[in-house]
């Protein structure tokens, strides 16, 4: 039997699993098997760099997060509530005018300003390589922004999740 | 694109929609957020899946790859958001039930 069969079998046992499971804990455990054996197929695919990306972050990070997510969802009282509430707006407020400072800057320094023509333009004269750094670097800068954008977004989201246990430790 | 490979994809193709009806399936009966969030994931590793198989099978590894890539980062930074979003969900609701988010209607 072909490779790829046996894999994508495995692959849909373990989404069977993932979705019908009852315990949260069991179905992250799931995910994190369908991710690695997707991990595999991409391999297969001549897909290395994709394939080590899902490995690292989806096998690994993205089941982290799940699991800090699901340990910390225990109750706290009404008086921690508006401790958590007054301690975020003490530390997050000058939140904004950084933000409106930030878009100002990117504004006026014109960062980033090559985006506009130049992967169409490339395109056109190059045709689209295999590598795919080439790839990411020539045709897709303005996803590289976007994803740094993203990964900032993240961070922060995973800087409530443990924010949460540090309240809860008062 | 040779028979051969047709038919090569197609075994794929039929993968990824089992993959992606179980977690739309998975979307539709369940209550519980962080279950919710595993199902965008299974969609999400569906789609993956199929920017794969499609560059592979079309000769554009490299731009399948970078687009992945980029699927990657936002499904990290979705599963990173919306697992903050359920934390402060059940420190107000004391359960993960998507049904008691009618409670904060303004």
């Amino acid at each position: 039997m072909d490779i790829n069969l046996v894999l994508l079998i495995l692959m849909m046992i373990s989404t069977l699993w993932t979705v019908m499971c009852r315990s949260l804990i069991k179905a992250t455990i799931g995910l994190a098997v369908t991710s690695a054996i997707l991990t595999a197929i991409m391999f297969r695919l001549n897909s290395a760099l994709a394939a080590v990306f899902e490995l690292s972050v989806c096998t690994g990070l993205i089941t982290v997060v799940f699991v800090s997510t699901i340990s910390l969802t225990k109750p706290l009282t009404h008086k921690e509530i508006e401790e958590l509430s007054k301690a975020r707006h003490k530390r997050f407020g000058y939140l904004p005018i950084v933000i409106a400072l930030a878009a100002a800057a990117i504004y006026f320094l014109k960062i980033p300003n090559d985006f506009s023509d130049s992967s169409s333009m490339a395109i056109r004269s190059q045709g689209i390589p295999e590598d795919v750094c080439i790839v990411l670097w020539n045709f897709r800068k303005l996803d590289l922004f976007a994803q740094i954008m993203l990964i900032i977004a993240g961070s922060l989201g995973v800087a409530t999740l443990f924010e949460e246990r540090k309240i809860d430790e008062w | 694109m040779s028979g051969e490979n047709w038919q090569s994809f197609l075994t794929f193709a039929f993968f990824i929609a089992l993959m992606f009806v179980s977690g739309f399936y998975c979307l539709l009966i369940t209550r519980n957020m962080l279950r919710i969030i595993i199902a965008l994931e299974l969609l999400i590793k569906a789609v993956t899946l199929l920017v794969i198989a499609v560059g592979f099978y079309t000769g554009m590894v490299g731009l399948s790859q970078s687009l992945v890539i980029t699927i990657i980062v936002i499904e990290v930074a979705i599963v990173a958001v919306a697992g903050g979003i359920a934390l402060r969900v059940f420190r107000y609701n004391d359960n993960l039930d998507v049904r008691r988010l009618r409670n904060l209607r303004g």
